[in-house]
């Protein structure tokens, strides 16, 4: 598996704390992208547009989020993601095309009728609430079907409990770490049943620790509640293992939709590649579909014939031997090699060009230092067409 | 790497002084000329007009205030108070809210509207609503007319005093509205909150002490304002003046016990309004930037 599971799901469900949570979503098929073409999308963009005064936010997106997946929206700032979500929360309204949450059109539809559960990247949360009056706001402000007292305090004590947050319903916002803010957020969104969950950078404002173990956290409570889930998020690393299924947004379109492993290995485009594979970029040449480029050699099907860019990943090279390498390898000098595990991560330089090479450690074979000169070969990659 | 491990205190006091860290005697000087200003133009003056009113002890105090003339000033001026804060409260919130959490054209203009009153002299402004609704004014015959009288009577002296602090509120809370944004009042949307809960139970409560100030403040010039009033009551005694115009018109008779303890009638009313303000912002130190209480509850 490409990407990482901390927790296996049959675990959560019967550890999650949440038995009304599971029971009300129980018809949702079982996470991740469902085959059933019969089935209505949880949500559908139907190319759908929005204009910021002259600055085109989104340009014909069209998108299906299937019924309880984990989906990542990434991309740069600026590439529309956060008009995405708020276009499904309906606190913007697109110029064109049409929302529907299954059948049902929800277009011109008030973000309080449309029972989504939005966390906000800065949290949002009230602050002259205690963190108990926080969740259960949105059941405080039911027309129809309030619950009573006694309903409502169990139902924030199960929400606090999911998010592992028992011991703090008395106190406010502001007395709270930023991760436990983040909590109260996801707990306070839970709280109304969403249709939908949409977290707007759920990790942003955190520091890497905390961003780790709330990844986690995240895909352990989207695990015990099944609820659709869309989060948008600048970082890469992060969409690829958290989701189900990713979708890469570029300057208001969308360049790619699909599962982790295939956004990583099978980039649609020139834009996937570099953005979410991080990828090394080689000019060469493609020549009846073969990429050439100064000791390299790729396959580049369906490349027409022409000036092309190799998109090589760290971790798509590999030590070579001069002798029998195809196209001969890379000469290169290593720069930097800082301690790390797993992947030994190398700053190498190619006459003059630097760029990061992740060498699988093997047994046997001294890790190579500054100054080491290493010849690499590649293994792996994508050649897109140069821009004209 | 030594620096990097030093304890923060070495570190602080080993560091240059920061900027803004001025020498003792420069902080003194500025320190001493700050508080003798206040003393001589702000404190001296307000305790002066304690000393005035009670040269005679506090008999005389008593019985100025307790003139009919007195009782009546008071009362016309509780009344005025007590129609155009409400007033100016609720429309001040209005604008703010306006203004601070939505975007429409003529955003820019209403908000320099808003200041008007502050810009323009309370004499003119008095000028104003007699030119409107005097005798000689626009609608001043079709008033006499049918008998309404509004200069030279209570409305006049309401309208104008609603004219010269209506930007209190407002000005104290567009600030921290705006500070605030709207990412609460989108969230209690998302949570199926109507727009009018969420005012009440979002919008309100986070601005609840600015609220409280511009009240405050409101209150105080209501009940001082002195120009415009003048020019449209027509210090008629026992019927149009205020307590402000009340104590020019016993200070030009001379009866100096008598203003001096009106004055200082209204001069407890600003102490009043000061020990609240500090009341308030002792209980809730960062009260201009949120509603939550320091601790749990």
């Amino acid at each position: 598996m490409a990407y990482d599971r901390p927790d296996a799901p049959e675990t959560d469900v019967n550890a999650g704390p949440a038995p009304d949570l599971a029971a009300s979503n129980r018809d949702a098929p079982s996470r991740a992208p469902t085959p059933d073409a019969s089935a209505p999308a949880a949500i559908t963009l139907d190319h759908v547009s929005k204009q910021f005064a002259r600055f085109p936010a989104l340009r014909d997106v069209a998108l299906a989020v299937q019924p309880g997946e984990l989906l990542a929206v990434v991309g740069p700032s600026g590439s529309g993601k956060t008009t995405l979500l708020r276009l499904i929360a309906g606190l913007e309204f697109p110029d064109q095309g049409r929302i529907l949450f299954g059948d049902e059109d929800v277009t011109l539809a008030k973000a309080s009728d449309r029972r989504v559960g939005f966390v906000f990247q800065q949290y949002a949360l009230f602050k002259h609430m205690s963190v108990a009056r926080n969740v259960a706001f949105g059941l405080d402000v039911r027309r129809r079907d309030r619950p009573n007292r006694k309903h409502r305090d169990a139902r924030v004590a199960e929400l606090l409990k999911l998010v592992e947050l028992e011991g703090l319903a008395k106190r406010y916002p502001m007395q709270l770490s930023g991760g436990q803010r983040q909590r109260v957020a996801l707990a306070r969104a839970l709280a109304v049943s969403p249709r939908v969950l949409l977290l707007d950078e759920p990790f942003g404002a955190l520091d890497a620790t905390v961003r780790k173990s709330l990844r986690r956290e995240l895909r352990r409570i989207h695990d015990a509640t099944q609820v659709t889930t869309v989060f948008i998020t600048h970082d890469q690393e992060e969409a690829l293992e958290l989701a189900d299924r990713v979708v890469v947004l570029n300057q208001g379109r969308i360049e790619q939709v699909g599962v982790p492993e295939e956004i990583l290995s099978r980039p649609a485009t020139a834009f996937v590649a570099g953005f979410v594979g991080q990828a090394n970029v080689f000019d060469g040449e493609v020549r009846a579909e073969v990429f050439e480029a100064a000791g390299m050699r790729l396959p580049a099907e369906g490349v027409a014939d022409g000036p092309a860019q190799a998109y090589i990943r760290a971790d798509q090279f590999a030590l070579g031997d001069a002798a029998n390498e195809d196209g001969g390898g890379l000469e290169v000098l290593v720069r930097r090699a800082p301690p790390c595990t797993g992947l030994v991560r190398l700053e190498v330089d190619l006459e003059g060009r630097l760029f990061e090479a992740a060498l699988p450690r093997r047994e046997g074979f001294a890790t190579p230092a500054a100054g080491d000169r290493l010849r690499l070969k590649v293994v792996g990659g994508r050649v897109f067409s140069s821009p004209a | 790497m030594a620096g990097l491990t030093l304890p923060p205190r070495a570190a602080a006091a080993a560091a240059p002084p920061a900027v803004g860290q001025d020498p003792p005697w420069v902080r003194a000087l500025v320190l001493t000329a700050v508080v003798g200003f206040i003393g001589l133009f702000l404190f001296a003056p307000l305790a002066m007009v304690f000393v005035g009113a009670l040269s005679k002890g506090v008999g005389p105090v008593l019985h100025a205030l307790a003139q009919p003339d007195s009782l009546s000033a008071i009362g016309l001026t509780l009344l005025v108070a007590a129609i155009a804060v409400p007033v100016n409260a609720v429309f001040g919130v209005c604008a703010a809210w306006a203004v601070a959490k939505h975007s429409f054209p003529g955003k820019a203009f209403l908000i320099t509207l808003i200041d008007l009153p502050f810009s323009v002299s309370p004499v003119v402004a008095g000028l104003i609503f007699v030119l409107i609704f005097g005798l000689q004014g626009w609608f001043g015959s079709w008033l006499s007319d049918h008998d309404v009288k509004i200069i030279f009577a209570a409305p006049g002296i309401i309208l104008a005093t609603i004219f010269v602090t209506f930007p209190f509120v407002a000005r104290e809370l567009i600030p921290l509205m705006q500070a605030q944004g709207v990412d609460e009042e989108e969230a209690a949307a998302t949570l199926g909150a109507t727009g009018l809960q969420t005012f009440w139970r979002v919008t309100t409560p986070n601005i609840r002490w600015g609220l409280f100030y511009g009240v405050l403040l409101c209150n105080a010039r209501a009940m001082g304002e002195f120009g415009a009033v003048s020019v449209v009551s027509g210090h008629i005694r026992g019927q149009t003046d205020t307590m402000p115009l009340h104590v020019e018109i016993l200070y030009n008779e001379y009866d100096f016990v008598g203003a001096f303890s009106v004055a200082a009638l209204l001069c407890l009313l600003a102490v009043v309004t000061l020990a609240l303000k500090a009341l308030v912002e002792a209980l809730e130190p960062q009260f201009l930037e949120s509603g939550a209480p320091r601790h749990g509850v």
